[in-house]
């Protein structure tokens, strides 16, 4: 039954449905059809690293360096910008996928390689691409006006009805569907989290693995920072402040595990709508937008402990006596 | 013979006493802050000056507080990034008290308070519903500033009683402040409880092995909760001291400052995965950090690329004797 009609998909898709009537029956303006357009092409960057994110976790690796990576190639694109107008769109977002990649490919190696434990290496890396941010600029801003105007209009231009920066984030979440379901790194992704010591004798490289995951999670922040940096018009040191812990939380409210293991694209796509529909709602309703932090992180407590009854396993009740007289 | 022992991790205990501590990862520690000390007293006229020295330790005595607590909690298998918003939250509290008039006894309590419940919220979820504790600090990380914020907004609490100021901006004897006294109380208190009483014994089992404490009577969730109270606590304190010396509150207190407090403790040899650690470590990573970041500032680096430093130094301390042992490896092979 839960094969064909996924339990905790269903749960976060109907709250999310619960919290779009709510406001609607309160400001009806918020469900029209141009403005939940605007609330998915404000979610965009967090689809695409919360899906960048979700390939980490499954393997057992947490990645708090993408905020930073976005940031840094974000600063990157749009100083080659100013320093080479004339550069075609589709070059500039080939570097920034690749400055991506590589920094996520420095995540990966030190993990695979070294093994130093992913937490560690991400706190640090995070550090020194914000500092590195910094050292390249040297602490100053890129503005909308020297940026050109190709640049700055490419993520806003619409096609269909929806601006290129939508389309990225749907594009993402395509090829990552069949990534995960359909090919052989999207299953080893699974299996590396699932059971290490298993994946080993089926002739998985864990770390291999690992590192790839890294590479992906890398080459979408990067492309995500130059549509974050195209978008707002202007890239400086602390773009992307704190983003790393909602994507984190989108990850966690989409219901993949930080064991490792347990997931899904849905999930993690359902997870960032759903900060990003909270996030959109808070003026529209009048509350202060000071709510948004403690909301989600209400939102985090109540998904990991959801998730954790639901996913609890049935045995090994050698020690439950033990533990309830304690 | 040696690489046998090296791959089972057996410890030996065929050298002295002596041998292990010149060998030992505080040793190379306090070497290297020996090395920072005396190229930064060479690189600034300004650096051999008590008075600088003593604001020096500004940089590093109120993470240190957290840091012993984080180190027992982290070694413990566990770790708590909700450390600078419970002072956010501390100080908000604190802050609104003082609107009411409070004294400084009074803030005082408050701040221990407030820490304490942040705390035994953290261990609530994390020891009583089995939750993961990375997942639950990064919630109530949100959750703990979120209330700071939606207090005060984009506001500031000023106004706090004269007294109060004797926290963070008071000193003791000449140029030794309140802070770096309670620092060194804090660290032996916390030097003791884990090397010198079965409490810090329990913390080492239960990093080491949860299963394995648990059979023989270890009460895990107990210990643990109790850790996640301290981490509390210690956030309170830093909360008081950081409030009284900064004179104000704003919800953005603090921030980032979870990251600094963790490298501050893998630094100090801690391991991240649990099991291993030690408080000395942990001093000595607090004045490296300090005496880095002070010796920077007289040379007028940045902050934030001070922060590269502190990054390559947290995966350069883990990196370096993991490929020192390939190499060594390596070769014998």
């Amino acid at each position: 039954m839960s094969r064909f009609i996924p339990v905790r998909e269903t749960i976060l898709a109907a709250a999310i449905a619960v919290l779009l009537i709510l406001i609607a029956s309160r400001f009806s303006g918020f469900v029209a059809p141009s403005n939940l357009v605007n609330v998915f092409n404000d979610t965009a960057p967090l689809i695409i690293l919360a899906l960048g994110q979700m390939v980490v976790i499954l393997t057992r690796c947490i990645d708090l360096s993408v905020a930073a990576n976005l940031a840094l190639t974000g600063m990157a694109v749009a100083m080659i910008n100013v320093a080479f107008p004339g550069l075609p769109i589709p070059f500039i977002i080939a570097i920034a996928i690749c400055l991506g990649g590589a920094m996520g490919a420095i995540n990966g190696l030190l993990v695979w390689k070294l093994p130093i434990p992913p937490i560690v290496v991400t706190l640090g890396t995070m550090t020194i691409f914000r500092g590195i941010i910094f050292l390249i600029s040297d602490g100053k801003w890129v503005n909308a006006h020297e940026m050109s105007e190709g640049f700055t209009g490419f993520p806003r231009a619409a096609v269909l009805g929806l601006p290129i920066l939508s389309w990225c984030a749907v594009l993402t979440v395509i090829i990552f569907a069949v990534m995960m379901s359909r090919t052989p790194l999207g299953r080893s992704i699974f299996a590396v989290g699932g059971n290490p010591h298993a994946a080993v004798y089926t002739g998985i490289d864990v770390g291999k693995t690992q590192f790839k995951a890294f590479v992906i999670s890398g080459a979408l922040a990067g492309l995500t920072g130059y549509l974050w940096v195209a978008r707002y018009a202007v890239a400086y040191v602390d773009i992307a402040g704190g983003f790393e812990l909602e994507v984190v939380a989108a990850c966690v409210i989409g219901g993949i595990s930080i064991a490792g293991g347990i997931g899904s694209v849905g999930g993690a796509v359902l997870g960032a709508l759903f900060l990003g529909v909270v996030k959109n709602a808070l003026p529209v309703v009048n509350i202060s937008p000071f709510w948004q932090l403690a909301i989600s992180g209400s939102a985090i407590l109540i998904a990991v402990a959801f998730n954790a009854q639901s996913g609890r396993k049935k045995g090994r009740l050698i020690l439950k006596d033990a533990e309830a007289t304690r | 013979m040696t690489d046998i022992a090296a791959q089972r991790h057996i410890p030996d205990r065929l050298h002295s006493r002596a041998y292990r501590t010149v060998r030992s990862w505080e040793s190379l520690l306090l070497a290297v802050a020996i090395a920072i000390f005396v190229v930064n007293s060479f690189a600034s006229p300004y650096f051999l000056n008590a008075w600088n020295l003593s604001d020096a330790t500004f940089n590093f005595t109120e993470k240190a507080m957290i840091a012993f607590a984080m180190a027992l909690l982290i070694i413990a298998g566990e770790i708590d990034l909700s450390v600078a918003s419970i002072i956010a939250l501390a100080s908000t509290a604190m802050g609104l008290a003082t609107q009411y008039g409070a004294g400084t006894p009074e803030l005082v309590i408050i701040g221990l308070s407030v820490g304490l419940l942040c705390g035994a919220f953290n261990g609530f979820f994390v020891t009583i519903l089995g939750l993961p504790s990375i997942v639950v600090t990064i919630g109530t990380m949100s959750l703990f500033r979120g209330i700071s914020f939606i207090i005060l907004g984009d506001d500031a609490f000023r106004g706090y009683p004269a007294s109060f100021s004797w926290f963070g901006q008071g000193y003791i004897y000449w140029v030794f402040t309140v802070e770096m006294l309670l620092f060194v109380i804090i660290a032996v208190i916390y030097g003791v409880l884990l090397h010198k009483t079965n409490f810090g014994r329990a913390v080492y089992a239960i990093g080491n092995n949860p299963t394995a404490a648990l059979f023989s009577g270890i009460r895990v969730q107990r210990v643990k909760f109790i850790l996640f109270l301290l981490t509390g606590l210690m956030s309170g304190v830093a909360a008081i001291c950081l409030t009284s010396r900064l004179g104000s509150t704003r919800p953005s207190i603090a921030t980032g400052m979870e990251l600094e407090v963790v490298t501050m403790v893998v630094l100090g040899g801690v391991n991240i995965l649990g099991g291993s650690g030690s408080i000395p470590g942990v001093v000595i990573a607090a004045f490296v950090m300090g005496l880095v970041t002070f010796g920077l500032g007289l040379l007028n680096v940045p902050g934030i690329v001070m922060s590269i430093f502190i990054g390559l130094l947290l995966i350069g301390v883990i990196a370096l004797p993991r490929l020192w042992t390939m190499f060594a490896s390596h070769g014998k092979s």
